[in-house]
């Protein structure tokens, strides 16, 4: 099973702050870090902005895998965003692992502006890993299922 | 399909709000930038812009070489103007480099700056990828995202919020003064407030100052008379701040003026009553306590203003109802005994904070016996006997007996690096001092012994090592590096037990007449309360954070309200002064402005038709997690009848700072960040994902 995902090109959605992170990954390509091509950054004002519907958007729309990431505790340029966001996410991790969707596909991170090479490592880190468990599709059949039956709404 | 019935959790509401979705029949233009090769050695930008131009509602797309060149931006401007385009997707460096540059660019051809967009393909593509096919790719889907998301984007109105032409400097100590002298010397008015009686903080009780042995009140009176005639200069004593509501520029100020029981506008000066007044023997504040005030008193000569006030916990009218001494005497009539605390509001532009620091003085020491042993004393105690002005007119001697001691020991680091004490930070200004103390000791005791015990000599700052190398060497300072483990009396001598670490850690025992410990610079007592009366952020220690610890050191997290001095660490005079025109130079260039523009990138709670209002319910959830206290409760009333028909949230725009955690916070999803809404978001991610 393994063997068969060595081929597969999982697509992962970062979601990062604007101060941090994606300085941070901004300071990977000064430096010409390479890293896998299968992350694509989303920017966001802070951690605290992250709406974890997010996530289950992504996961639907097909993304296999989803980092997190924004500035270390006590460095928020917003003083406390990513304290609430790294709260709240203890909380809504529970609720999806009870709603069965794998939590294991989400990474959460801290990098610094200062952390180009961390960057590359937790892409690349995160990239193999996903790629060993294979595609996911199970929550998406499942937001598929919902769309079709129309169970949503109207 | 899927996605516009389910961005918006709250499907119901949103066929009853007017809301505007998606604009479908966009005109968006793409513009790919090759960055000379820098984008176009691994990213096909020609393909980016093929399958850029077949997108959705993309009107134009191109590439070219430099799209931040003259030529690049012309391109845009002209392709704005002739495709009558209505949002602009830039495929070049990163936003943090040139989506200023951009946005300026469209915003020249008359589009709104909040319409465009850049794609992060060098950075995050070219820079960081191999040439390859799914690095193009990468790239189109980026670019294909942000189209998506551009189509949303609303024009935004930069926030324009006026200035109020004042400031208010808070505590009058070396830092307060040189501020409000530099504000009001541009023209500005300035209102400082002082807790105590007078200006002038510790540096008026120094003796002589380190690295020159310049007497520290003939530099500082002379600032202290002309912060009292300047006529930009507001000046309150005996002041505190007890409440500070509002935002950069339209702060409000309530000051507590506590009651002089002296009137000011009669008061002479001429210090009668001080003379008469029947309670003596007050330990002085200003002498560190080896002096004794009266109750009616002024702290010292020099003092500014130099009218007394009345001290009422200690004066013998207010505790036990009768006295009334100074009263008889005064020569004008000036004491009035029931005129209560007052209570002012002023309007503020901007706040500089310069509450100082202290020294530990309490019983931290009971090793070195200090609080039990009359001649162990602190170093702002010394300075008080080395003074001219101070109890014993600057001749050094012990406050035990008055003799002269003969021999003396300087502990250095009494507090500070000892994580045991709960301080682990150096207070960086003991060395100095401690090398000064032991100088001026020999200055005046010809015949005198002096022993400094240290950890580690920290002399840097200009001639600072050359003045330490002049005690040791010049003044024959006895420097042993070691610590002292014990101070205790026998046959009224002070013995100092202490070792010698370059000795092989020899012990060394003196036996002293006199113990100076340069004991660690904390916090002023209250700063906690201070800050949180702000909302400006502190440290473990109570010392006030900058928002940058190099880059904006003068600035606090709360747009508006600078620091000064040690309120934000221990410093020395330089270093203090330095920072008061720091942030005094931040204060006179938004004061000098007359009106802040401001990035529209906060957040607003929804608002629409009655009966609803707003999907906003009031559970002010925001605004426990606002770090800026910028959500307000905002009540909507009948227009006939004045009744409050509902209470929702709202959020100044001149506190937010766009941080968003309100947006992911709100239960009913009625907030949202211009910039980043849930709706562009939402279409970014998902069309991220679907090309």
């Amino acid at each position: 099973m393994e063997e068969n995902n060595n081929n597969f090109e999982p697509r992962i959605i970062a979601f990062v702050c604007n101060w941090c992170t994606y300085a941070g990954a901004d300071l990977t390509g000064t430096s010409r870090i390479k890293y896998a091509s299968n992350v694509e950054i989303v920017r966001f004002p802070c951690t605290g902005r992250i709406d974890f519907m997010l996530l289950l958007k992504a996961f639907a729309g097909g993304s296999d895998g989803i980092i997190i990431s924004g500035c270390h505790p006590s460095d928020c340029h917003y003083t406390s965003g990513n304290f609430h966001a790294r709260r709240r996410w203890m909380v809504f991790r529970d609720m999806l692992d009870f709603m069965g969707i794998d939590i294991e596909r989400i990474r959460w991170s801290w990098v610094s502006a200062a952390e180009g090479a961390k960057w590359a490592d937790v892409v690349n880190d995160t990239v193999d890993k996903i790629r060993k468990m294979g595609p996911y599709t199970e929550y998406k059949k499942a937001a598929m299922f919902l769309e079709e039956e129309k169970i949503c709404h109207d | 399909m899927w996605l516009q019935r389910n961005w918006d959790c709250n499907v119901i509401l949103s066929k009853l709000i007017p809301y505007k979705v998606s604009n479908i029949m966009s005109r968006i233009g793409v513009f790919i930038c090759h960055c000379g090769e820098n984008i176009s050695a691994t990213v096909d930008c020609e393909r980016v812009a093929k399958a850029s131009s077949e997108m959705e509602g993309v009107e134009f797309a191109t590439d070219y070489k430099y799209m931040c060149s003259d030529p690049g931006q012309t391109l845009i401007k002209t392709a704005i103007k002739e495709h009558h385009l209505d949002g602009v997707v830039v495929g070049s460096c990163s936003p943090r480099m040139h989506e200023a540059t951009f946005r300026r660019a469209c915003s020249e051809a008359g589009m709104n700056p909040y319409l465009c967009e850049i794609a992060n393909l060098r950075e995050h593509v070219s820079w960081v990828h191999e040439k390859c096919e799914a690095t193009t790719n990468k790239a189109i889907e980026i670019v294909h995202g942000l189209v998506e998301k551009v189509k949303r984007n609303r024009p935004l109105d930069a926030i324009e919020v006026p200035v109020t032409k004042k400031a208010l400097v808070i505590g009058g100590g070396i830092a307060g003064i040189q501020a409000s002298l530099d504000i009001a010397n541009c023209g500005q008015q300035v209102i400082l407030i002082e807790k105590g009686p007078s200006i002038g903080g510790h540096m008026s009780q120094l003796s002589e100052t380190f690295p020159t042995l310049d007497c520290s009140q003939c530099i500082l009176t002379p600032r202290m008379v002309e912060v009292a005639q300047n006529p930009n200069i507001t000046l309150y004593t005996y002041a505190e701040l007890e409440k500070l509501e509002g935002f950069i520029g339209n702060f409000k100020a309530t000051i507590r003026l506590q009651a002089k029981s002296v009137d000011d506008s009669k008061c002479t000066g001429c210090g009668l009553c001080t003379t008469k007044c029947p309670q003596n023997n007050i330990p002085s504040e200003f002498n560190e306590g080896l002096g004794t005030r009266t109750a009616i008193f002024t702290p010292f000569p020099q003092a500014v203003p130099n009218k007394p006030v009345i001290d009422k916990e200690h004066c013998k009218y207010y505790q036990k109802g009768k006295c009334k001494v100074c009263q008889k005497f005064c020569p004008t009539g000036a004491i009035e005994y029931d005129k209560p605390d007052e209570f002012i509001t002023e309007d503020i532009g901007a706040v500089v904070v310069t509450t100082g620091f202290n020294v530990l003085k309490t019983e931290f020491f009971p090793e070195y016996g200090y609080g039990k042993y009359k001649d162990v004393i602190n170093g702002l105690q010394f300075e008080r006997l080395a003074s001219a002005s101070g109890p014993t007119l600057g001749e050094i001697r012990r406050p035990s007996d008055g003799q002269i001691p003969k021999k003396i020991v300087f502990i250095a680091c009494c507090g500070s690096r000892d994580p045991a004490k709960g301080i682990p930070y150096c207070s960086k200004i003991c060395c100095m001092y401690t090398a000064k103390h032991a100088m001026l000791y020999q200055h005046k005791v010809h015949d005198g012994d002096s022993t400094v015990f240290y950890m580690d000599v920290r002399a840097g700052g200009k001639n600072y090592e050359e003045f330490v190398r002049r005690a040791v060497e010049e003044d024959h300072v006895n420097y042993v590096r070691g610590r002292v483990a014990r101070v205790y009396e026998k046959s009224g001598k002070l013995i100092v037990k202490g070792v010698d670490t370059l000795m092989g850690a020899k012990p060394v025992e003196i036996e002293a007449d006199m113990v100076v410990l340069a004991t660690a610079g904390v916090a002023n007592k209250g700063a906690e309360e201070l800050a949180q009366r702000m909302h400006i952020s502190y440290d473990p220690y109570h010392f006030f954070t900058e928002a940058h610890p190099k880059l904006k050191p003068v600035e606090t997290n709360t747009a508006g309200i600078f620091l000064a001095g040690a309120c934000q660490a221990p410093k020395d005079i330089p270093e203090t002064v330095a920072s008061a025109s720091g942030a005094a130079v931040k204060v006179v260039s938004l004061l000098s402005r007359p009106t802040l523009i401001r990035e529209p990138l906060v957040a607003v709670v929804n608002r629409c038709a009655p009966p609803l209002f707003s999907t906003c319910v009031g559970c002010f959830m925001c605004q426990t997690i606002c770090p800026y206290q910028a959500i307000e409760r905002e009540e909507i009333k009948d227009r006939k009848t004045g009744k409050v028909l509902k209470v929702i949230a709202r959020i100044n725009p001149g506190l937010c700072q766009g941080c968003g955690t309100c947006v992911s916070f709100c239960r009913s999803k009625s907030i949202d960040i211009q910039g980043y809404t849930n709706e562009e978001m939402y279409a970014e991610v998902t069309a991220l994902l679907n090309k």
